[in-house]
């Protein structure tokens, strides 16, 4: 036993703020000190605020510090671990009320809505030790489930759970393994899809970082009922270390005997294998995330057959997210009214959101479906910085759609989300101000789709290449109104014609910034004018005469030399010879620089 | 893993190493060993790893074991409190095979150790 737990983030975000450094001088210091036997230095899988790491907790305070840097290891030692008086001056400013008083970390706004359910051991429990995992429930779910539970009775249990797909469409997860149940095969397989690529999401990498026993003990929970005896999990090559995780998890996991042959001495047996994705986005759809497996180049296939009937090398196959493994084991422990007495209707449970963009708390978060924007945006996420006004929340990468301010109130399902003209996607949530031009945000996801169509299909490889010319048009300031009739034209026929579903929601960012946004659109058509200020060629700058006083600071920093005036005496701004890179207006000092 | 059992029992002994992972809850008996400079130099180090090892043995899992600062009355060193059933005790000029009666008797079978308490000589 341990007086006290010292726990490092180790996620990516942290890491790459050198949390791995201050875990290293932790242990360095706790063993000089003689402390090993007392206390314990782990490190963890993401906490979730990662807008404040590096993030370490201290137990059983519960000190919560943030924006930790190896130099203040001394002074946590020396005062916190072994003299036992926490370092106000360290913790998250949250989690300090006005008196001084510490307020525990699950009362903080950030936390105090969230439920963790996927996301349950992530911060918790060292991720690189399975005895750690087992501690808290680990491989029991799998146990109970092989000893106790007949392949159906599984089925059944997450059919009636209501769990949905959470990689993006929301496909019932039980009718999925129930059709993989009832194709014959003499050998099917199990795979799980953490290709994770759209921006800004990162759910599935902190799960597999954090917790990477829940997707494996899953898998072959999975495994067992449709009758499978091989899994895959597809990652992508870009997150080494939750690649790195996953291998000593599955090294550990058969040293066990909890992948092998014989499971819990039945005659279940159950091995799996981890296969790299390169980086394409087209990957992390199903059809090409398994030909990619079978060592093809990934593309797509039509549909049907589906992947339960003739999926992986021909073999009926199912195919599920990181983040629907990660709920299984809970579903089977804690049972399937548990899980649906979260969420809504017909969106039960929680989902992790990325939270991105012009907000506070950038950083994961696990709400009940059923929470409004305006929960997440504004009481967990802190709203947006500089006291900007919020515009639009952008859901489901490039797959989705903008939800403008006034739909902010929505309570967040599969459903909704679908019917306001966005999608769940896989959660990465982008909040956006009023700096953010809509145009400009259609483009920026489009520009992406181009680049990561596959080919395969005309209407997706040339019809997304034509949308965002079209756009391009736009920004410049050279489109029609004829041209956003044309554009509209062309996403229905985009959507409609392509092969998968990149193609099929691509043109999404486009026809929801169209639909809510039409004005933004009209003002660069008709007044060739970004409301936003962000499209360059419609920028002007200008100096306003009865402002500026003639100090040449502008003219002397500006690159292109395109200022001009003597000293004390107002200055102009050559249009032809300006690049729009807002300098002079930054180096100003009586503000008499303006955008027009 | 051939067995349920095999799993329970690993778990069982793994759960010690990851108690006081939380913070406390209401049902838990907290302890606090003062360990200011005055506790560590009156021996309170050694009272603080008997108290750990008896519970790790007990497989005690509803106890949290901490350290707090200086309590104040720095001439009783070492000083533990026991935070239990919603009343505190503190036990006065502890030692190793002290702590450890204060864990057989008062936590484990809740009956304070009257002897070793604040008051009582």
């Amino acid at each position: 036993m341990f007086r006290s737990h010292i726990l490092v983030c180790g996620g990516t975000g942290c890491t790459s703020g050198n949390s791995m450094k201050i875990y290293d001088a932790l242990v360095d210091r706790i063993q000089k000190e003689g402390l090993e036997k007392e206390v314990h230095v782990t490190k963890t899988g993401c906490f979730g605020l990662c807008a404040y790491g590096p993030i370490m907790i201290v137990y059983p305070e519960g000190a919560f510090y943030s924006q930790v840097k190896v130099e203040d290891v001394d002074e946590i030692v020396n005062e916190h671990i072994i003299k036992g008086r926490i370092v106000t001056r360290l913790l998250y400013k949250e989690t300090v009320g006005e008196d001084g008083t510490i307020k525990a970390l699950n009362d903080t706004n950030f936390y105090k809505k969230q439920h963790r359910v996927a996301l349950r051991n992530c911060g918790v429990i060292n991720p690189e030790k399975i005895e750690e995992y087992i501690a808290y429930d680990g491989y029991e779910a799998l146990g109970k489930v092989l000893t106790e539970m007949t392949p159906q009775d599984v089925i059944d249990v997450i059919s009636k759970s209501g769990l949905r797909g959470r990689g993006g469409a929301g496909f019932p997860t039980g009718r999925k393994w129930q059709f993989a149940k009832n194709s014959v095969g003499d050998k099917k397989y199990v795979c799980c899809n953490a290709d994770e690529g759209d921006p800004g999401a990162f759910m599935d990498r902190s799960i597999l970082e954090g917790d990477p026993h829940a997707v494996i003990e899953a898998m072959a929970i999975a495994a067992y009922a449709i009758g499978s005896d091989q899994g895959y999990i597809y990652v992508r090559a870009e997150y080494p270390i939750a690649v790195q995780r996953l291998t000593i998890a599955i090294k550990q996991a058969r040293e066990y005997g909890l992948l092998g042959k014989n499971i819990f001495g039945t005659k279940f047996c159950f091995d799996l294998d981890i296969r790299l994705g390169a980086g394409a986005f087209v990957c992390g759809e199903e059809t090409a995330l398994m030909t990619s497996i079978e060592g093809h180049r990934g593309e797509p296939r039509p549909r049907p057959p589906f992947p339960a009937v003739k999926g992986l090398f021909g073999k009926p196959t199912i195919l599920n997210n990181v983040e629907t493994y990660a709920n299984i084991p809970q579903i089977i422990l804690k049972g399937a009214d548990w899980f649906a007495s979260m969420g809504t209707e017909k969106s039960r449970g929680t989902k992790v959101f990325a939270l991105g963009g012009k907000i506070h708390n950038t950083g994961l978060v696990e709400i009940p479906m059923g929470t409004t924007m305006r929960e997440i945006i504004y009481d967990i996420g802190g709203g947006c910085p500089n006291g900007k006004k919020f515009k639009a929340a952008q859901t489901g990468g490039p797959s989705g759609g903008c939800i403008p301010a006034h739909l902010i109130d929505t309570p967040i399902d599969y459903d909704n989300l679908i019917a306001i003209g966005s999608m769940m996607g896989s959660g990465g949530l982008i909040v956006m101000d009023e700096d953010n031009c809509m145009v400009d945000i259609a483009k920026f996801f489009l520009e992406f789709t181009v680049d990561e169509s596959c080919g395969k299909c005309t209407a997706c490889r040339i019809g997304t290449k034509r949308l965002y010319e079209m756009l391009c048009k736009v920004t410049d300031g050279t489109a029609t109104m004829e041209d956003l009739d044309k554009m509209e034209e062309l996403c229905y026929y985009i959507k409609e014609n392509s092969l998968c579903g990149l193609g099929q929601t691509a043109p999404n960012p486009v026809l929801s910034t169209l639909h809510y946004f039409r004005d933004e659109y009209e003002a660069h058509v008709r007044d060739k004018r970004c409301p936003a200020g962000v499209c360059k060629k419609l920028l002007r700058y200008q100096i306003v005469a009865d402002k500026c006083k003639g100090c040449t600071l502008c003219a002397r920093n500006c690159p292109v030399g395109a200022i001009t005036g003597t000293v004390k005496e107002p200055h102009v701004i050559d249009p032809n010879k300006c690049i729009k890179c807002g300098v002079c207006m930054e180096k100003c000092r009586f503000g008499a620089i303006i955008k027009a | 893993m051939k067995s349920l059992e095999e799993l329970r029992a690993l778990r069982e002994k793994m759960k010690s190493q990851t108690d006081n992972r939380s913070v406390a809850g209401s049902d838990e008996t907290v302890i606090k060993v003062g360990m200011a400079t005055c506790g560590i130099a009156a021996g309170a180090r050694p009272v603080l790893e008997a108290l750990l090892d008896e519970a790790e043995k007990r497989q005690l899992h509803n106890v949290s074991i901490s350290q707090t600062g200086c309590i104040g009355m720095c001439r009783l060193e070492p000083i533990v409190e026991v935070f239990k059933d919603g009343q505190k005790y503190t036990y006065i000029y502890m030692t190793a095979d002290k702590a450890r009666k204060v864990i057989a008797d008062h936590v484990v079978n809740g009956n304070p150790c009257k002897e070793y308490l604040i008051g009582e000589n």
